[in-house]
């Protein structure tokens, strides 16, 4: 048996989202190199309502699928439903991860809670 | 596929496997049986251990069939830890980036009163004998240090730590699970008490290996039960797989000359290729290392994310970093290098087999640099280093 799922693969084969977002107004990096992941989310909210995301992730297969996945899941939703995204449903979502990588679903919910933090801090 | 990872496992030789069907099928019966066809079994076991030893140059009777390099560690240190304990020596040295069958025997062996130095190995990853000669002391039963290092391929000036020890009378062991069927190996000429290999390094077949015990030294049994090894190590012998072991080793030290002086030559061309990486470097003595081993950090990235997409190109290798150990610290090789965390996280091992081709090592450079540009695309910690923001490390 592999040691990810398709959907994990497919995440880390082809990032949704990948990169910069010039315009964001709400920025979150969580983790740090010395553990080997680091995730930076960068989000524009309009009208309460994220707009647009992009990732950066340094880190093995199930942190970058686990961000990529995190965006798609909270792309064009309200802040009020981006609010209560947890980890449990980005691994879901995967179908599943390692239980040693569990973590890397938990930084992406972190990730988008410290966005949200930089957000509320600017308005 | 191309296999790189042959530090890990090697693929068994089809004269290996053919001995080891043909036994299986015509020479089931038990050594320890004293009718002819039992007979027949022991002396294809006498005749593997006749073959091991002389490749060596050690005695038959200095041999001792294990299942592999791990027990063969375990047997070794835990015996020259009771002899020690038996003068009242309770003091063991070592290196810092031994395999984990060396350094948790050596914990466990903590936990019991003993004291153990673990030797710096420097950034190039070599022991330095005059370090070994300064930590001697008079109640020092062992040193143990390996031969080639499983993860950077460094090759360790045996022979020098040899004569220190016989000189101190300090029993000398080395873990050449590495080394065995790969560099010339002599125990008597090396000074070498005690010496460790494994069958799955070297084409052979897996849980398979041997303990050289020089003949004087007293072995504790790891195994109670029948009077199988001399009476040190009990259990039917594995006979197949012991005299695939024995044709494996005979077989690639038959080529040695000519497997070196090819893997090498890839070796070498696969490293400059990577070297040209920007913000990359090679772990471990670039000289003093074993033909097959390859083992570069890369800043920005994470080694398990460029195993993955390696592997989607075909390429199997392995890495140091944190999450393909298993635990949350990158690989205490790399560290005991002096290479940080961060760095050490982004690292890649490369273990060439015999039939590594030019057009392979060109192909894995290709993939490699494709791979480490495309992950440093969307690492924030690449981006940190590029724009100024943290500084480079490497
Ligand atoms: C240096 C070293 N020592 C010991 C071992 C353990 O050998 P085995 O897998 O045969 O138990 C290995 C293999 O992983 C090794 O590379």
């Amino acid at each position: 048996m592999a040691l990810y799922s398709e959907k994990v693969m497919d995440h880390f084969r082809n990032p949704r989202n990948l990169g910069v977002l010039e315009d964001a107004n709400a920025i979150g990096e969580v983790g740090n190199a010395k553990c080997g992941d680091i995730m930076k989310m960068y989000l524009k909210i309009e009208d309460d309502v994220v707009k647009d995301v992009k990732f950066e992730t340094f880190g093995c297969g199930s942190a970058i699928a686990s961000s990529s996945m995190a965006t798609e899941m909270i792309k064009g939703k309200p802040l009020s439903e981006v609010e209560k995204l947890t980890n449990q449903a980005v691994t879901e979502a995967l179908d599943g991860l390692p239980t040693h990588k569990i973590h890397c679903s938990v930084l992406a919910e972190q990730a988008i809670k410290s966005a949200l933090e930089d957000y509320r801090k600017k308005i | 596929m191309i296999y790189a990872d042959n530090a890990a496992t090697t693929k068994m030789s089809d004269a290996a496997i053919e001995i080891m069907i043909k036994h299986m099928k015509e020479n089931y019966g038990n050594p320890s049986s004293l009718y002819e066809f039992g007979q027949q079994a022991k002396e294809i076991l006498e005749a593997a251990r006749r073959d091991v030893a002389g490749i060596i140059n050690a005695k038959p009777e200095e041999i001792y069939f294990t299942s592999g390099g791990s027990e063969a560690d375990n047997q070794a240190i835990l015996s020259a830890a009771e002899l020690g304990k038996k003068q009242g020596k309770k003091h063991i040295i070592s290196s810092a980036f031994e395999h984990h069958a060396v350094l948790h025997t050596l914990e466990k062996l903590k936990k019991q009163g003993f004291d153990i130095t673990l030797l710096d190995v420097h950034e190039d990853g070599l022991v330095r004998p005059e370090e070994v000669a300064a930590a001697i002391r008079e109640d020092t039963c062992l040193v143990t240090i390996m031969y080639a290092n499983n993860e950077i391929g460094t090759i360790q000036p045996i022979k020098e730590i040899g004569a220190i020890c016989r000189e101190k009378k300090v029993i000398f062991h080395t873990d050449a699970v590495q080394a065995i069927g790969h560099v010339p190996v002599n125990v008597q000429e090396e000074n070498i008490d005690m010496l460790s290999s494994s069958g799955h390094k070297f084409h052979g077949p897996k849980g398979t290996g041997f303990l050289y015990v020089k003949k004087g030294i007293a072995l504790a049994n790891l195994i109670e039960g029948g009077s199988q090894e001399r009476g040190k190590r009990a259990g039917t012998e594995n006979v197949p797989g012991i005299a695939a072991m024995a044709e494996a080793l005979k077989e690639i030290c038959d080529n040695m000359v000519e497997n070196t002086a090819h893997i090498q030559a890839v070796r070498d061309k696969i490293i400059s290729g990577l070297a040209e990486i920007p913000h990359s470097v090679l772990n471990g003595d670039a000289v003093k290392r074993l033909p097959s081993n390859i083992n570069f950090c890369f800043e920005g990235i994470e080694g398990e994310s460029l195993l993955l997409l390696l592997d989607d190109k075909g390429i199997q290798a392995s890495s140091g970093s944190a999450c393909t150990s298993g635990s949350l610290d990158p690989s205490h090789v790399l560290l005991a290098i002096g290479r940080v965390h961060d760095v050490a996280h982004g690292s890649l091992r490369l273990s060439l087999g015999e039939d590594i081709t030019e057009t392979d090592a060109n192909y894995i450079i290709k993939s490699v640099k494709e791979v480490v540009e495309h992950l440093r695309s969307f690492s924030p910690v690449w981006r940190d280093l590029t724009t100024g923001k943290a500084k480079h490390l490497i």
